[in-house]
């Protein structure tokens, strides 16, 4: 029978096939961080089990930790405990780590592709829903929680159900100044939150392929915003170049067999999918969001939308709600509403090619009076790269902060938070009430929309600057 | 993990669709390297206002549902990130069963494993289990998961549907680890057999 590219990732990991269609699946890599592995290594501990397999597991501390120089440690006493705690941790159970100060250290999803450590055709885990990204390298890759950590760490194994298999094919060519933030925020403003849940999202479409790999990790990054368990897409020679030569990869002859295996994993002709959607990337414009949920998005020429015209009630409540909160009125246009903080960074738009994206728009311009502009860069690699190329001098000249690698603003867990009331332009994936701190409000767009609000202080178009 | 088999209590009506992780519990919470402890916290900006006093509208800090061991909600309940301190806040402040029409993935199966019962009811069910629910602390609901029913104030009898292993794992409380240490010999029996189909796969040595 043909299959797609989940079910042969599936397939190759299944240990055992339970008698209610469960299974235990085997796990090839789990990436962990210090926010959601305390209490699993305390599990651990108390019950005297060992980590099964430290040699496919990889630490990192990203969401906690300050984005400001970290010789002197960490201030916060909440944070600096769970980073000694996933220290310790580490130390005593013997899981490799890139510690803060090391140039490995960055966002765990960052990481495991940059240093070659999730590779196609694995089973990738981690106790954090944006785990998704390393779909884009051909991984079937899906956040867990902590119980799943612990599960993980013991026996290298987690019981599942099969997810169903969901087609988003994008055809055709991008226009100018359209972005793979765009392609994911308007699938997601079509199918909703709740498009993809309980399914495995496969994108496809030549839209897609065209795609660098940054690109496709962005569109992974956020299927978990549609609701799908997984993003994923099939392994090509963008992949394969990608791959080759990075640190943890398979190298010589032993790549050469994996490329053999992974060009294995594409879906078979006729294979069946639970679900197709199909879209046109001519169609698509930047996209940038108006509520707190990531389906409320719209194009950047279009307008706020209103209440009013929707049907159904608890819609209609939901949408008044959001526009409250944003403090937005219907009817005004996007491209006039102003900002007071652009956040360039998260594991969505982090990488080298995102931050030069944003230096080509912001290049000879400064940021906005008034406006508190920052990059964030995903890793201490991405970060040297960029200070190799210069990007850095592009930045700071134009205004931007420039500062060490961690998820900073994409959420309110370090010192990097919006003050209540206060707006923001931001690269993350997630816009919900708080999300970027207590009150604050959150715009998702591109990193080249984000430098363009930079620059003119308001939600722009950034197809008008270039 | 404590059993779950039949709970009777008051149910607290929240009629709102997409109650994402960050309402449950805010990132802000997460610093804590325990489990225990974050019910003081649970839907924070919706119980609270900026100084930290009760919001008195929202329905748990309403006197008739303050001990209110089940939630009733609206659409894609837990959506957003996969903090398992949503289901750890929710048992924390006593909320043993969330009733929804449908449940984001991953907060799905963290419930499970903490024995909260996530039950999926038709959106018009859960409207009238709401109602139910504002009749006043004399109208209980009772969740009994050996027989798969939510038992209406009137008597009224609603089935639901939940996955065999799950439903086994929460009626007898189960340590899931432990289960599958016991298939040990299988999954050994997987990595020498990935080792050979898959020798191209490397193991993490720091360097
Ligand atoms: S950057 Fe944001 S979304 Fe990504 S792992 Fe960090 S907190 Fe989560």
């Amino acid at each position: 029978m043909p299959r797609t590219l989940f079910d042969k990732v599936w397939d190759a990991h299944v240990v055992e096939r339970l008698d209610d269609g469960t299974c235990v699946l085997y796990i090839d890599r789990h990436l962990v961080h210090e926010v959601t592995s305390p209490q699993a290594f305390e599990g651990l501990r108390m019950a005297g089990r060992r980590v099964r397999r430290p040699d496919a597991t990889i630490a990192v501390t990203d969401h906690n930790v300050p984005t400001s120089d970290r010789r002197a440690g960490i201030a916060e006493p909440e944070s600096r405990l769970q980073v000694e705690t996933l220290e310790r941790n580490v130390a005593e159970f013997g899981v490799p780590y890139f510690p803060l100060l090391d140039a490995r250290q960055g966002i765990v999803h960052i990481v495991g592709p940059e240093q070659g450590i999730s590779l196609p055709g694995m089973t990738i885990v981690c106790g954090d829903s944006h785990t998704s990204t390393h779909g884009a390298l051909g991984a079937l890759a899906f956040g867990i929680g902590t119980s799943e950590v612990e599960h993980v760490l013991a026996t290298q194994t987690l019981l599942q159900r099969p997810a169903k298999n969901m087609l988003v094919r994008v055809d055709g060519a991008l226009a100018p100044g359209v972005t793979a933030k765009d392609i994911v925020l308007a699938i997601i403003g079509r199918i909703g939150t709740a498009g993809g849940t309980g399914h495995v999202i496969e994108y496809a479409g030549s839209a897609i392929r065209e795609l660098d790999m940054a690109g496709r990790l962005t569109v992974c990054n956020m299927s978990i915003e549609a609701g799908a368990r997984a993003g994923m897409i099939a392994p090509d020679e963008v992949t394969f170049d990608y791959v080759r030569g990075r640190p943890y990869a398979p190298a010589g002859e032993a790549f050469e067999r994996a490329v053999g295996y992974w060009r294995t994993l594409a879906t078979d002709e006729g294979a069946a999918y639970d679900r197709t959607v199909v879209m046109d990337a001519a169609e698509i414009s930047p996209m940038v969001s108006w509520g707190t949920s990531p389906e409320a998005v719209a194009p950047i020429d279009g307008v706020v939308p209103d209440p009013a015209t929707v049907a159904d009630e608890a819609k209609r409540a939901d949408m008044v709600r959001m526009l409250e909160y944003m403090a937005l009125t219907p009817g005004q246009a996007l491209s006039d509403i102003p900002i007071d903080v652009v956040f360039i960074g998260s594991c969505t738009n982090a990488r080298i090619e995102d931050l030069r994206a944003a230096a080509s728009v912001v290049r000879g311009r400064h940021v906005a009076p008034g406006v508190r502009a920052m990059v964030v860069p995903g890793s201490g690699v991405v970060k040297h790269a960029a200070e190799a190329e210069g990007l850095d001098r592009v930045l700071i000249d134009a205004g931007f902060e420039w500062r060490e690698p961690g998820c900073s603003m994409c959420l309110g867990m370090n010192p990097d938070k919006l003050a209540a009331g206060q707006r923001c332009a931001s690269t993350s994936n997630r816009n919900f009430e708080g999300r970027q701190g207590p009150g604050g409000r959150t715009h998702l767009l591109s990193p080249a929309m984000a430098a363009a609000a930079a620059v003119t202080g308001r939600l722009t178009d950034v197809r008008r600057l270039v | 993990m404590r059993a779950f088999t039949v709970l009777t209590s008051i149910a607290a009506p929240l009629p709102m669709a997409n109650v994402d992780t960050d309402k449950i519990i805010p990132a802000r919470f997460l610093k804590t390297i325990r489990r225990t402890g974050l019910g003081a916290h649970l839907f924070d900006t919706l119980r609270f206002d900026q100084s930290g006093a009760e919001r008195p509208g929202f329905v748990l800090n309403q006197p008739q549902y303050r001990n209110a061991e089940i939630l009733i909600a609206h659409e894609n309940f837990g959506c957003g990130s996969s903090r398992e301190h949503a289901p750890w806040a929710l048992l924390d402040f006593g909320i043993r069963c969330v009733i929804a029409p449908d449940f984001a993935d991953i907060f799905h199966a963290n419930c499970f494993k903490n024995g909260v019962l996530p039950i999926a009811l038709p959106r018009a069910v859960c409207d009238r289990l709401m109602e139910d629910a504002r009749l006043g602390a004399n109208a209980r609901l009772t969740v009994d998961l050996q027989r798969q029913v939510v038992v209406r104030p009137n008597g009224e009898e609603v089935a639901f549907e939940i996955a065999p292993l799950p439903r086994k794992m929460l009626l007898e409380g189960l340590d899931e680890i432990g289960q599958t240490m016991q298939r040990g010999p299988a999954i050994d029996a997987y990595e020498a057999r990935a080792r050979q189909e898959h020798s191209w796969m490397p193991a993490i040595a720091l360097g």
